[in-house]
């Protein structure tokens, strides 16, 4: 097993160095300079000149490459171009709202797929099962940003139930230690804090997680059904287990394989960062930190943060396949 | 099977629970706490330190914080006592004399004084290298412009604006210039370049810094970002990144208290996602509301709206180098084919006014009398056009930004069209050219590579020189012409330290600019405002620069 995360972590070494580069010649094909997007109407070609000067962007790319392979190889990210704030400050500050958001979300999807989709699968053919299925097509096709203006219009405007921007009472003046707030709260045994932090994660959840929700629903279906038929259900059936062991001994444990490399996928993208529902919900996260300097040209940001992001994906990934192993320890003997 | 019915049950009540629950606390949401305003921003700024930034965001709250020697009447571009209250500028418009308001302290207790002023004028022209930067400096750069050690390239002492600051006596300084600038006072009511107490901009090292293998100053001490401290109504309580900047009344404040104990910032980047906060309540305020939102804001009873006085101009910019665009017969059947009014009536939602010249009717400068008009007339314009040899239709190349929307032109798509309409119903054929604003449309036309295009410009300061001076005092690649005799006229309209001899001859300059058409000015517009209806005192400015100190929540 050791071996095994070893060897996976090894494999970050190429695929960064890969991603570097493409992610280094991408951002330079794009038409444009951080000069005319910081100074817009008021960026003179002689202005333009010197900002690139001063970037160094006037050298050639493989000696603009080395510059930064060398500098991000001692831990140094760069500053960024418009705030002028260090890249790995800023991602230290806004990581933890994308994993709260992030996990919150996978937790909705989790908590009601899971369940939905068994329920489906052994309702299979009848109401319940086809109401779930024209669920998880809606929840798949309804663009997020429109599902979170229509909850925001429908629970914040209109009900006044819930708040429509931010991650808490803006008010508010508490210390946040760890820049989770759901934890930071608890930590602190702040009951008013904790219903404020989970407050305003309800509805930018709820959005976030809908499209997870169908698609954990329906491979919690689909593998259920597989399960249900194998001979080692029917066996068990036949050797006179009570219903309920059968179904949760058996099925949903071997059908939960599926669905824990799904959970892990999508977990890994939300954790990049969910540009829509962090903008609709003014969620100060990696999405819309990263829709800004793209924006913006934020040369160091967009490299940085997409590396921090790849390293979180792998990492991720990682912890899904080692989770394989607890799960299903058949994997682990092969 | 039970117990699987069971657990759904709880499920659903459990939900039922938590809606009830927040519609117990929904009082969180709609509150209305009458001491702490709320103000959604587009952005969080970038550093609180004047000199060191150009951009609306960071300039909101050190507006606040920090005052300049002179300020502006509130919701004009009149230039008035601040922290100076009275000066002279000697024959020669070279030595600018400033008495000073006694009795001023800073945020930290350090009190106001000649010599702080010079140690301020000192720190910005003896800025570092990396902090002469024009995309750190911006203003000095573009006002001053000189360095006392000038970093590669830029000007040294004597090449720009400033001479040097000298205090005489306690609250007296004279202020010496290389030449004669009467621009430099309305320059002087800019927020950049607001007082810092001396001793925090010691202690606090604000200048200090490393550039980094990019290039990027890295500010080693906290002054911009934790202790900016001014003489201003409002100081820094705290400020989270991504979440909130919070201002809390001076006690100390030599003038009239601020009406409200706390001012709260709160960046939200979406245009409807700021609506719809102030809709629920969580902000009270926020400014550049989409004109499409206007409707929907009016229809609010809870909410109103206010509006900036129009301090911008929407153009359509000639580029002489490309031919037949030299001849002003053909520049004047352009503007004779432009159906100006209609596109103001059309696509401003009643925000807009159409401009007979570049300077917006508030600003010194503007010319009441002799102004040549352009109305719209398609056979003017042919005949203009036959008049300079031409043979119809003349091909035009007309761009237009795509991806942005600025105050004075909403949908510059929408205009270019109606524009193209007009400009074939009078002897023009026009092919369209588009291009994102960021980064291709600016810098192609700012390249001269556009012949004949769509941009505008909204005042920095009020002084006509920001906005003729910019564009027409000298040659450049963007509209490509050479007129000496408008060059001469904008310098010596500057220079002129006489304030009613400078607005004559920047209404002379006004005159002749329409005369010679490098651009086709078409409107003026003004900018939106949306507030809760009980908040009262926000007296919009037309360089979008209000103090929140006079603000208040009515019934």
């Amino acid at each position: 097993m050791l071996r095994f995360v070893v060897r996976r972590l090894l494999l970050l070494v190429p695929i960064l160095l890969g991603l570097s580069i493409l992610v280094f010649l991408w951002i330079r094909l794009l038409p444009g300079s951080p000069a005319q997007a910081l100074l817009g109407e008021r960026a003179t070609p002689q202005l333009i000149k010197q900002i690139r000067h001063e970037y160094h962007l006037d050298r050639p790319l493989y000696e603009q490459y080395w510059g930064y392979l060398t500098t991000i190889a001692h831990g140094d990210f760069g500053v960024s171009i418009s705030s002028r704030r260090s890249v790995a400050w800023e991602f230290g500050q806004r990581f933890p709202a994308t994993v709260e958001l992030a996990l919150a979300a996978m937790i909705f999807a989790i908590a009601l797929g899971i369940p939905l989709g068994f329920l489906a699968a052994k309702r299979y053919g009848g109401w319940f099962d086809q109401v779930s299925l024209v669920g998880s097509l809606l929840g798949i096709s309804i663009p997020i940003f429109f599902l979170g203006l229509v909850l925001k219009w429908i629970f914040a405007v209109k009900l006044g139930w819930l708040p429509s921007i931010g991650r808490e009472d803006v008010l508010a003046t508490r210390p946040h230690p760890t820049n989770l707030y759901v934890l930071d709260a608890i930590i602190r045994g702040d009951g008013g804090a904790l219903w404020d932090a989970i407050k305003h994660l309800i509805l930018p959840a709820v959005a976030l997680g809908s499209i997870p929700l169908a698609i954990v629903a329906r491979i919690t279906r689909a593998a259920v059904l597989d399960v249900q038929n194998d001979d080692y259900v029917r066996t068990a059936r036949a050797k006179g287990l009570a219903p309920r062991i059968v179904d949760t001994r058996h099925v949903l444990r071997n059908a939960l394989l599926p669905v824990s490399t799904i959970i892990g996928l999508q977990t890994g993208l939300l954790l990049s960062g969910a540009i829509l529902t962090e903008t609709v919900f003014d969620w100060p996260g990696i999405g819309t930190w990263l829709e800004a300097a793209i924006f913006n040209r934020d040369y160091p940001v967009i490299q940085g943060g997409l590396l921090f992001v790849a390293v979180v994906f792998v990492l991720v990934n990682l912890l899904v396949d080692v989770s394989y192993a607890v799960i299903n320890p058949r994997i682990r003997v092969s | 099977m039970k117990k699987g019915r069971l657990l759904v049950l709880a499920a659903a009540l459990a939900g039922c629970a938590l809606l009830a629950v927040s519609a117990a606390s929904a009082g969180g949401s709609h509150r209305s706490v009458s001491d702490t305003l709320v103000f959604g921003t587009a952005a969080d700024p970038v550093i609180l330190d004047g000199p060191l930034v150009s951009d609306g965001e960071s300039l909101r709250p050190i507006n606040q914080i920090f005052e300049g020697l002179v300020g502006l009447k509130p919701g004009t571009t009149q230039v008035v006592p601040l922290l100076a209250t009275s000066w002279q500028a000697n024959k020669t418009g070279l030595q600018w004399t400033f008495k000073l308001r006694q009795g001023v302290l800073f945020q930290d207790g350090t009190p106001f004084n000649a010599a702080a002023v010079c140690f301020n004028f000192n720190r910005w022209y003896n800025f570092p290298g990396p902090l002469q930067n024009q995309g750190v400096s911006y203003y000095w750069n573009t006002v001053f412009g000189d360095f006392a050690h000038p970093a590669q390239g830029n000007p040294g002492p004597g090449q720009g604006l400033y001479k040097g600051c000298k205090p005489v006596g306690k609250y007296t300084v004279i202020l010496s210039l290389n030449r004669p600038s009467s621009s430099f006072l309305g320059a002087l009511s800019l927020t950049n370049f607001g007082m810092a107490s001396p001793t925090a901009l010691v202690k606090y090292k604000a200048d200090a810094g490393t550039v980094d293998n990019n290039g990027v100053f890295h500010p080693a001490g906290t002054f911009g970002t934790q202790h900016p401290i001014g003489t201003g109504p409002y100081m820094l309580q705290s400020w989270t990144v991504g979440d909130k900047l919070v201002l809390v009344r001076n006690p100390h404040y030599w003038g009239t208290p601020a009406k409200l104990a706390r001012i709260i910032f709160k960046p939200i980047s979406d245009n409807a996602a700021r609506l719809q906060a102030l809709q629920t309540g969580e902000i009270q305020g926020y400014d550049l509301v989409d004109p499409a939102d206007v409707p929907t804001i009016q229809k609010t009873s809870s909410l109103k709206l206010l509006s900036r006085p129009a301090f911008n101009i929407g153009y359509v910019g000639i580029n002489q180098s490309y031919k037949p665009f030299d001849n002003v017969l053909v520049r004047e059947a352009l503007a004779y084919g432009l159906d100006r009014k209609s596109v103001v009536d059309s696509f401003y939602a009643g925000r807009g006014q159409v401009a007979d010249q570049f300077l917006p009717t508030s600003l010194v400068g503007y010319a009441t009398k002799g102004v040549p008009q352009y109305p719209y007339d398609p056979a003017k314009a042919k005949q203009l056009l036959q008049q300079a040899g031409l043979t119809l239709p003349v091909p035009v190349d007309f761009w237009y930004p795509t991806n942005v929307s600025r105050p004075y032109m909403p949908n510059p798509q929408q205009n270019a069209e109606a524009f193209g309409a007009s400009l074939n119903n009078s002897g023009f054929k026009v092919t369209f050219h588009s291009a994102p604003w960021r980064p291709d449309y600016l810098s192609s036309v700012q390249a001269g590579k556009a012949e004949v295009f769509l941009l505008g410009w909204t005042g920095d300061f009020g002084d006509p020189a920001d906005f003729l001076n910019i564009h027409f005092g000298a040659q450049g690649t963007e509209f490509g012409f050479n007129n000496p005799s408008l060059f001469s006229l904008l310098t010596k309209a500057d220079e002129e330290p006489n304030l009613e001899k400078r607005a004559a001859l920047y209404q002379q300059a006004s005159v002749e600019v329409m005369k010679f058409l490098p651009v086709v000015p078409y409107v003026h517009s003004s900018p939106a405002l949306a507030f809760q209806k009980n908040v009262d005192g926000y007296q919009p400015s037309p360089v979008s620069l209000e103090p929140f100190s006079t603000v208040y929540f009515g019934k």
